[in-house]
């Protein structure tokens, strides 16, 4: 036996297929690690902790397991007022970390060593909890932001902020990124404003380092309905998103959007159960021209996957 | 009959089984793909239709279409044509029938349960790789390599000097699928983040696309046609050609699905540059296909395997000449995230490819179930309904791909552009649900054929013989 096509054929397949795989992943992967986490991106990381989609602390895909975003006008130690506002991140004892806090080379040069040193985030431990936030720095003349874990700073524990700031200010941002990506929203809305011509209706395209640490991104790829990266940026009444949830053409006639009035669950916010076969038979009465106003939409519980959804919409995507 | 073959020996087990079963399967999930397709296509036209439940909520079913589709319908007909078409090319049986049955029966399974649990939302939140981590590890380890363990050693075992170009793609494509699954998915396995997941998803997507789906599918028809026509592949060089540009071009441009996020731009040219080289394997492939056809033309018209199989080289054509130029960027950005990627991409899945498996499909249970098709009229209806549905399908969207293309660049109010497409998302559905309704009279034409169809006799083909009917 002379020449052997199959021995050289997988040669060449291999030696080309690895010459491919070597250009497509070796190479951008040493662009991606320069990617220095912006604000956008510790924010992101930060509320959505680590990993949406299925994962071992939440197998079933309903919001299990990821940390609570909470926004404080005072510190819940001292009590001095912030103005404006800041947004802490609180990991009770057994959330998973957000990937940066425990791989901090995610992070991206100069928000790493800051967080490292100022930060003190390698003392944060899962199974007592912790509370970020994230404050800004100078690391060789860049100005860049990094995480801050405060119950090492300053001792703040996890249900001492949960309780200082109250419900009200609670944002389930995680949860109500899970519901995002079960309800398939992103079949529809993109997360991805293009670089070309999306500046004037959808604001600006993601940076590098917005993103470092999320997952799943979700940036979607059939745009059937308007982008939403920014959306609360534009849009940032909540009652406007309620009535536009539990249905679209309530606010926009002309709307495709199914209606997702099935994320209220049972009850409303009251604890009364919402009937939803007579709301319906008086939208139907609305739209046929019998009655003047449409039903009032009820107001969602405090623990419903819409309040989770609106929390997500309206905290992260500015 | 599954159950009782799984555990026979591989002696007693006829030949061809696992054929028959991924013949049967593949039809099946195609009708249970087009059928959710026509269903979530009604959503998009009347979004007031079935309501107020999250089971048939659009969000919880348009992946269950996709993947049906692809890892159902495409590619266990792609299964079902190495089960018959790999042996016959090493003038060999099948290296072990039983093998290919428990291929066929973790397949089923595997899917079954991938879906189901996509449909209640238990899903990685990935396109195409939207299977959670442990279905994907089924998939390649369950189905994949089995497969691939099949097809490879009937090549090993073939008794023929060289290897045909049918089979240096079937033996390539799956290996190179395992790779692609198992780096694709590498960020649930591995939970990577930020970029480098956006981009994973993207580059998963682009080599089940570029490395499985459609060149297999051409491998295919350099067995079909040959086959159907008596005449010989008018070049086996030419189809080499199309082999190893594919696996030298086509394995690279994953980013240009991604020309407007914030990837490297040396990256996007490059996958730019490559995705234009399509053109090369493409025209080499549809070139040799359509010579091969020299002084057979009439069988398009008269034989029905033939007209599927020529209708998916044909629209070959439109699909890389879109192919090659939508991803440059003087173009991507009129049309990136519109409705002409999504015409796009169903000439490719259900025009292109869906037509040479079907004709594949046709063809190969014939020949192994030794029966000559049921009824010709019904397999007529499905070539008309499928092609007249798909065009509809095809021609709608892209309008309403030009019309939102439009919409952006002219920052059109959104709302105003959702009112403009409306009449192509009625016709969309139109299209769709005429595509399922051919499915539906295939399968039926298919199982009739198993149980009625005349038998063939030994040393024919089935094309050969008049129909009765």
């Amino acid at each position: 036996m002379g020449f052997q096509q199959y021995r050289f054929g997988a040669a060449a397949i291999g030696l080309m297929f690895g010459f491919s795989m070597c250009i497509t992943l070796l190479g951008p992967s040493n662009d991606f690690r320069s990617g220095v986490s912006t604000w956008v991106g510790l924010d992101k990381q930060l509320s959505l902790g680590r990993v949406i989609g299925f994962s071992y602390e939440d197998p079933l895909v309903i919001g299990d397991g990821k940390p609570v975003t909470v926004i404080l006008d005072k510190d819940p130690k001292t009590g001095a007022t912030y103005d404006p506002p800041i947004r802490a991140y609180v990991y009770e004892p057994g959330i998973k970390f957000s990937p940066g806090v425990n791989h901090n080379e995610l992070l991206g040069p100069g928000v790493m060593e800051l967080s490292l040193n100022t930060g003190k985030i390698g003392q944060a431990d899962m199974s007592n909890g912790a509370v970020f936030t994230i404050a800004q720095g100078e690391f060789n003349g860049e100005e860049v932001d990094y995480i801050v874990n405060q119950t090492a700073v300053s001792g703040w524990q996890p249900g001492q902020v949960l309780k200082a700031a109250g419900d009200e200010n609670h944002r389930y941002v995680g949860k109500g990124k899970t519901i995002f990506i079960t309800e398939g929203c992103w079949w529809c809305h993109t997360l991805l404003p293009e670089q070309t011509q999306d500046w004037q209706f959808f604001g600006a395209p993601p940076f590098l380092g917005d993103m470092n640490g999320e997952m799943p991104t979700a940036f979607g790829s059939d745009r059937k309905a308007p982008d939403l990266l920014h959306v609360a940026a534009r849009n940032s009444s909540r009652e406007w998103m309620t009535m536009h949830f539990f249905n679209p053409r309530l606010v926009q006639p002309n709307s495709i959007m199914p209606r997702f009035d099935y994320l209220w669950g049972k009850t409303d916010i009251n604890g009364k159960s919402i009937d939803y076969k007579k709301w319906r038979s008086d939208y139907t009465a609305y739209v046929n021209g019998q009655s003047i106003y449409p039903p009032e939409v009820p107001e969602p519980a405090r623990d419903s996957e819409v309040r989770a959804l609106m929390d997500w919409v309206l905290t992260s995507l500015r | 009959m599954l159950m009782k073959y799984l555990f026979a020996k591989n002696d007693e087990i006829p030949a061809g089984s696992a054929t028959i079963f991924f013949g049967f399967s593949s039809i099946f999930w195609f009708v249970v793909g087009t059928g959710l397709g026509s269903f979530n296509a009604a959503k998009l036209a009347f979004p007031d239709w079935v309501t107020g439940t999250e089971l048939f909520a659009f969000g919880h079913m348009r992946q269950v279409h996709v993947l049906a589709v692809i890892l159902g319908w495409i590619s266990m007909a792609f299964g079902m044509t190495m089960m018959y078409m790999t042996p016959a090319l090493g003038n060999t049986k099948l290296w072990s029938e039983k093998l290919g049955l428990w291929t066929v029966f973790m397949w089923n399974v595997g899917l079954s349960l991938g879906l189901i649990l996509l449909w209640m939302g238990i899903t990685a939140g990935r396109e195409y790789s939207d299977l959670i981590w442990p279905i994907d590890l089924v998939v390649i380890f369950g189905v994949l390599l089995p497969l691939g363990i099949n097809v490879w050693m009937t090549i090993a075992h073939r008794r023929t000097q060289g290897i045909y170009i049918t089979n240096w793609f079937f033996g390539a494509c799956i290996f190179m699928l395992m790779i692609v699954f198992l780096v694709g998915n590498s960020p649930e396995l591995f939970n990577l983040t930020g970029l480098t997941e956006a981009y994973l998803t993207f580059w998963f997507a682009h080599n089940v696309l570029g490395l499985w789906i459609t060149p297999v599918a051409a491998a295919i028809a350099y067995y079909t046609i040959p086959k159907l026509t008596g005449n010989p592949l008018y070049s086996h060089r030419i189809g080499h050609l199309h082999f190893w540009a594919i696996i030298a071009f086509y394995s690279t441009p994953a980013s240009h699905h991604l020309m407007s996020a914030p990837l490297p731009e040396w990256l996007k040219s490059f996958a730019s540059v490559e995705g234009v080289l399509i053109l090369i394997p493409a025209v080499a492939f549809v070139a040799n296909i359509l010579l091969t056809m020299k002084g057979k033309w009439s069988m398009f018209v008269e034989n029905i395997e033939t007209k599927f199989s020529i209708t998916g080289v044909l629209l070959a054509i439109p699909l890389n000449m879109q192919g090659g130029f939508q991803q440059t960027r003087a173009i991507n950005w009129y049309v990136h995230g519109t409705g002409w990627i999504v015409a796009h991409a169903h000439l490719a899945l259900l025009g292109m490819s869906s037509f040479l498996e079907a004709a594949a499909v046709y063809f190969g249970l014939q020949s192994v179930l030794r029966r000559k098709l049921y009824s010709l009229t019904l397999a007529n209806l499905h070539y008309w309904f499928f092609i007249i549905g798909f065009c509809i399908y095809w021609i709608s969207m892209t309008i309403a791909g030009l019309i939102q293309g439009a919409g952006k660049i002219y920052e059109v109010p959104y709302i105003d552009v959702v009112v403009a497409e409306h009449p192509y998302m009625i016709a969309r559905w139109a299209g769709g649900t005429m595509v399922f309704t051919g499915n539906v009279i295939w399968l039926y034409n298919m199982w009739m054929t198993a149980r009625e169809g005349t038998i063939v006799p030994a040393g024919r083909y089935a094309h050969e013989l008049a129909y009765e009917r």
